[in-house]
């Protein structure tokens, strides 16, 4: 059984169908990367998983369990399928150390000293363990995604989606947060990437999966459809990149 | 004919005027209350629900305070309520700084970015939660300025209920001036009052902006 489970995943904005029937399966320990040209719906597929995208029609399978859009299910579906964005969307009003604090005490009600103690593991994890006083504006952007990655992993979720986390990075802080992304994958941690790094693809990933017009065009192991690929838009869209 | 001097005049308006700043208190606090419980449920999104407080908004907007007075005390006894100038005073009061708070505390809580909210969610937080810790902290900073700017326009306000026949500050004017004879030394008192109440409140505004120094730039 697999972790994470979508079938026929239907959604539309309005008159516009974004996602036109997808199936993956995610299982434990995978790492997926989400590959497309933007407008092909990988954002908006990735948005699904935790239900910040309400669906149409599909189904939505977490550990076996069906979630449904009650909202009870959907806070369920959430404590398993954390997530870090592209704007870092860290609380301006917290310093570092609050800001992972915050939702091991308020959601899953720890006690202070045990919040912090975790917050403490998960900042020391991203290498900040000496900017837990800072508030987000006192630090670069690398290290307020690196925050939002502790923040994320300090819910012990089964499952990390990650919304082209180093689009919003100047050049030079890329490599600090995708180390940190590296070195959850190595650990077995399960991950959902969109990303546009594709040499970082390649080399992290499981599995890679092609978006193009709503639907999964082309999936596999990133070595085989990257050099080669099977489908002419998959081609042309690695040679793009090149 | 008695003679009143200057201290007589400022003896009986500062009588009076501790009915315009209880009122005003009251019907801060009490609109207030209402605001923040209107702005819940125009957050919280029930279709029907929004549109009813957005009806309410600008009822309350749209006419006069003068006229939401008149109504409230001459309406009630029609129904069979007979209420007091200061219950009539209150009452519309409170109406009429609810609507303005609950709009104006739209406009900061919808100033935090879309990101704020999908964070928290994503971090298993309900809308109560999110509420508590993420919006409202950061929106407060951002309210502060308007909501007192909003609160010295309640005190200001609280003079139309003179018109009832609630004896606050500008009322009492209206009848020493009657026996003096002295309407600019009066009215030149009740003025000089309206702005040792407001005055301040600005003040306190500046001095809180300075404490929430970390809320959302």
């Amino acid at each position: 059984m697999s972790l994470v489970e979508l079938h026929a995943i239907h959604k539309s904005f309005g008159e516009l169908e974004v996602l036109k029937g997808i199936d993956l399966a995610i299982d434990e320990g995978q790492v997926i990367a989400l590959i497309g040209k933007s407008g092909s719906g990988k954002s908006t597929l990735l948005r699904t998983i935790n239900g910040l995208e309400q669906i149409d029609s599909g189904v939505i399978m977490v550990g076996g369990n069906k979630i449904s859009e009650r909202d009870t299910d959907l806070l369920a579906l959430r404590l398993q399928v954390g997530m870090v964005f592209q704007q870092f969307n860290l609380f301006p009003h917290y310093t570092a150390l609050e800001n992972v604090m915050l939702s091991p005490q308020v959601v899953k009600k720890q006690s202070k000293v045990e919040a912090k103690e975790i917050a403490e593991e998960m900042l020391a994890k991203v290498g900040l363990a000496d900017k837990m006083m800072h508030y987000p504006d006192q630090l670069s952007g690398g290290q307020q995604q690196r925050v939002a990655i502790a923040r994320a992993l300090a819910m012990k979720p089964k499952v990390l989606l990650c919304d082209e986390v180093t689009s919003a990075l100047d050049p030079e802080l890329v490599n600090e947060v995708l180390a940190v992304v590296r070195k959850l994958a190595e650990e077995g941690m399960t991950l959902v990437m969109v990303t546009h790094e594709m040499r970082f693809a390649r080399e992290v990933c499981d599995k890679l999966v092609f978006m193009h017009q709503g639907r999964i065009h082309e999936t596999g192991d990133p070595e085989e459809v990257f050099s080669n690929p099977k489908t002419s838009e998959l081609a042309s869209f690695v040679g793009g990149l090149a | 004919m008695s003679e009143f001097t200057l201290w007589d005049i400022v003896y009986n308006l500062l009588l009076a005027g501790r009915w315009t700043v209880l009122l005003s208190l009251t019907a801060f606090a009490l609109g207030g209350l209402v605001g923040l419980i209107l702005l819940m449920i125009r957050t919280a999104g029930n279709p029907w629900l929004v549109r009813l407080v957005r009806g309410y908004v600008e009822l309350f907007q749209g006419t006069p305070l003068l006229m939401q007075l008149f109504i409230v005390f001459f309406g009630l006894p029609l129904i069979g309520l007979d209420v007091s100038p200061w219950v009539a005073a209150t009452l519309g009061l409170t109406l009429f700084t609810s609507a303005f708070l609950t709009e104006i505390w739209r406009g900061c809580v919808e100033s935090i970015g879309r990101g704020q909210w999908e964070a928290s969610a994503s971090l298993g937080m309900n809308f109560t939660q999110q509420m508590r810790y993420i919006v409202l902290p950061q929106a407060m900073r951002i309210a502060i300025p308007p909501t007192v700017g909003f609160s010295v326009q309640v005190v200001k306000g609280t003079a139309v209920a003179s018109i009832i026949g609630f004896v606050e500050l500008t009322k009492a004017g209206t009848m020493i001036t009657n026996a003096t004879y002295a309407p600019f030394t009066v009215y030149g008192c009740v003025a000089l009052m309206y702005f040792l109440i407001c005055y301040p409140l600005s003040l306190f505004a500046r001095h809180l902006e300075g404490k929430f120094r970390h809320v959302a730039r």
